[in-house]
């Protein structure tokens, strides 16, 4: 037993990191660091300079234009990634609609639709949950009938992120209301501009409008657009589930915002001439996160070193998913415990483009709650928490 | 033994719920928020006439009893509505204090026209590094002939933006965080050299950011012992923080109520989720928080009206604070989550709820501070 890298994949790290020191433009790091957005336009150029140099897709085949890589490398990639707060691929596109294409798609639908997600040509959303179907997913309502060549869609998607964004939408779509309601399902492509879409922006708790509803409105799609065959939409949406849920730990921006907080810790007083990197009770939080935080990546490793020998992803990352998410709150409760009296502002436009006033607070202190508030959505969204330890009761403990 | 109310707080109780109920509605209050002041003038002249301004204070300084029960049974049904008017700047600390601190004229000027609901006050005592301890003092005051000359910053000044007058905290000798040293000020609120960064709260209050460069004032304006005002400051702040904690068991039992109906109509697999054994121990567990909070609230009163000693008191009080704490932390996330999505919208009044109590878990130290200080008292 041993969890080192060879030198094979020590040297692959050490190219990784020159790269992203050279590459990675100083400016976004800059803004990552002072809890800013990237806008599209930065997200869609740092895509493009990773797919000039044939990195824009770790996770695909090489067939497809991706790395190729191994698990170890995808890991070692993603890790040096998430330390200096690099964005991952928008997971829309490259991580949850690719796959499907790739497995189920047609030759010609490979062809149309991939090259553009490799170089971030086009912009992808996801049109999965609805009003009255979130955790029970299987029970969506909006329909696609066949009408000649084309379907045509009505009903209402919800939790759509970055909808503002998105070029195209990957859909679930019911296409027979007489069956079990897994067996009615379909997936299919729509485009954004199609005629009868509007998009309801829905603020949240941090004042930012980052996702939406996505109404239908007898909206044509060519029959063209539907992935594999119709029905069969929940089978090809649970491939999709699983890929979602990869690299879900958060491992490397977990260590990024240990090492944050650490970092504000020392910076702030504690208000009796010390800081609160030697108050005792949040040394001994912060020490905490920091075992549970190894214990997670040990955790991700073993899942790492199974799927290299080829298992199946199981059960394994719904426990990633949830610890993953629960410690990424509870670091939350600190950045906000460290803030105090300064979290109390609500100024989220201090963290926008183009922010012309005088910040309120010290460094991020202002962003502290409004992160804590956002960062409820963790544990609700990609499969609630809830859902992930019934998949453990049922397909792990047999209960 | 006895925990019921008395029948004037039952009558207070219930002129809160029916102002509450007729015009204290989820949009009414977003209105309330977005306009220019951020609390109702309306209202708080309405609150006027029903007494509630009264309500912290003795009889002696005409008020309505002043004992802290009176005032949770308030408070609470506050929490309730998630009301945003500046009850506890304006009443608690900056009446507080005139009323603890300041002579017999300076009381005649300011808590009549207080309870009156025509004097806006905001208490500006917290600075960038004094973090909760409220003996951390950098902003100073200096005797210039009749006059003193102040130099300094204070942040998260409650209605700072709004009051008619401020009372500051300030040093007038001694080093950062002596004990000694301290004195308050009631000086006007847009005094010459006084720079307001004005904000809403993350809970929908206004506040500001407040710089003062050197800002002059009549040597008369000092309330109460030059240096001497930590002990006052102290007891004063103890009160406030008993209401924030009463205010916070409100919102935090409507958030278990909301739960508990949002968890009866949602369905989700074909059932209500609320059959769901999982979520109905968890919200099990919401009702004993709401209860135990509730409990050492009401402990924390009835201490600070007995004639306990000093340090018993300040126990209690940092006691209910720190387990009320806890119970906003955990009530709160779980309301969140049972809900599921739709919480974390701004459309709906439990992200609201939801943020005010995180807002009182913050406001005069978080639950950890005040563990510290009942170990060390």
């Amino acid at each position: 037993m041993n969890a080192d890298f060879t030198a094979a994949e020590l040297a692959f790290q050490e190219e990784v990191r020159q790269f992203l020191a050279a590459e990675f433009p100083a400016e976004y790091r800059a803004k990552i660091d002072a809890s800013k957005r990237l806008s599209k336009d930065e997200i869609i150029r740092w895509q493009k300079i990773l797919y000039a140099k044939g990195w824009a897709a770790p996770t695909w085949p090489e067939e497809f234009g991706g790395t190729g890589w191994t698990q170890i490398q995808q890991h070692i990639f993603a890790m040096e990634m998430g330390l200096i707060g690099a964005p991952e691929p928008v997971p829309f596109g490259m991580k949850m609609v690719a796959p499907v294409i790739m497995a189920y798609g047609s030759d010609e639908q490979k062809q149309r639709f991939l090259p553009d997600i490799l170089q971030s040509n086009v912009w992808w959303c996801q049109g999965y949950s609805e009003p009255n179907a979130g955790s029970d997913l299987a029970s969506l309502k909006t329909t696609a009938v066949r009408d000649g060549d084309e379907y045509i869609v009505n009903g209402a998607k919800t939790w759509n992120t970055y909808g503002q964004y998105a070029d195209w939408i990957f859909c679930l779509v019911r296409t027979d209301n007489t069956v079990k309601k897994q067996e009615g399902i379909s997936f299919m492509l729509i485009d954004m501009k199609s005629p009868g879409i509007t998009l309801k922006p829905i603020v949240l708790l941090d004042g930012h409008p980052e996702v939406n509803e996505v109404f239908f409105d007898d909206v044509r799609v060519p029959a063209e657009n539907l992935i594999g065959e119709e029905n069969k939409g929940w089978t090809y949406a649970k491939l999709l589930l699983t890929h979602e849920r990869s690299n879900i730990a958060g491992v490397p921006r977990g260590k990024r915002r240990l090492a944050a907080l650490k970092r504000i810790a020392g910076d702030t007083d504690d208000g009796f001439g010390g800081n609160m990197l030697d108050n005792p009770s949040f040394k001994i939080k912060l020490a905490n996160i920091e075992i549970e935080l190894s214990a997670l990546e040990y955790s991700e490793l073993r899942t790492l070193a199974a799927l290299s020998v080829g298992k199946a992803p199981g059960p394994e990352s719904s426990i990633l998913k949830i610890v993953g998410t629960e410690l990424a709150q509870e670091m939350d409760e600190l950045f906000l415990e460290l803030a105090a009296y300064q979290s109390l502002p609500f100024v989220p436009e201090q963290f926008e483009d183009g922010f012309q006033g005088t910040p309120l607070g010290t460094g991020t202190s202002a962003a502290a709650a409004l992160t804590y508030f956002n960062n409820r959505k963790l544990s609700i969204f990609g499969g609630s928490n809830e859902i992930q330890r019934n998949i453990i009761c049922k397909h792990v403990l047999g209960l | 033994m006895d925990f019921s109310y008395t029948e004037e707080q039952l009558m207070l109780q219930d002129s809160v719920q029916k102002f509450v109920q007729k015009s204290y509605a989820f949009d009414k209050r977003n209105e309330i928020i977005a306009s220019e002041a951020g609390y109702s003038k309306e209202y708080w002249q309405l609150f006027a006439e029903l007494g509630w301004l009264t309500v912290p204070f003795t009889e002696a300084d005409g008020g309505f009893g002043g004992s802290a029960v009176d005032l949770i049974v308030m408070m609470d049904e506050f929490g309730r509505a998630n009301l945003v008017e500046p009850f506890i700047p304006t009443a608690i600390l900056g009446g507080g204090l005139i009323s603890a601190l300041a002579s017999a004229s300076q009381k005649a000027e300011s808590l009549g026209k207080l309870m009156e609901g025509s004097l806006q006050l905001a208490c500006a005592y917290a600075e960038t590094s004094s973090r909760y301890n409220l003996a951390s003092v950098g902003t100073s005051a200096r005797v210039d002939g009749d006059a003193v000359v102040i130099n300094g910053g204070k942040i998260a000044v409650l209605n700072g933006a709004n009051a008619d007058q401020l009372l500051v905290v300030v040093r007038e000798s001694g080093a950062k965080i002596d004990r000694e040293g301290i004195s308050v000020f009631l000086i006007d609120g847009n005094a010459d050299g006084i720079q307001k960064q004005v904000y809403t709260t993350v809970d929908g209050k206004k506040a500001a950011e407040l710089s003062f460069d050197s800002v002059s004032v009549p040597a008369s304006c000092r309330l109460g012992v030059a240096g001497a005002a930590l002990p006052a400051l102290e007891a004063v702040m103890d009160r406030a923080i008993v209401a924030t904690s009463a205010e916070a068991v409100g919102a935090l039992e409507v958030l278990l109520q909301k739960t508990v109906e949002y968890s009866k109509t949602r369905k989700q697999f074909g059932s209500a989720i609320g059959t769901f054994q999982a979520l109905q121990h968890r919200m099990a567990d919401m009702f004993i928080e709401c209860q135990l909070a509730r409990s050492i609230v009401i402990m924390a009163a009835m201490k600070l009206d007995s004639s306990a000693g000093a340090i018993e008191k300040t126990k209690a009080v940092s006691a209910a604070k720190s387990r009320v704490g806890r119970a906003i932390e955990k009530v709160g996330q779980e309301s969140i989550q049972i809900h599921g999505g739709i919480a974390m919208t701004e459309e709906l009044d439990v992200g609201h709820l939801f943020k005010r109590v995180t807002a009182l878990g913050i406001l005069f130290g978080n639950s950890d501070y005040h563990s510290e200080r009942f170990a060390t008292l």
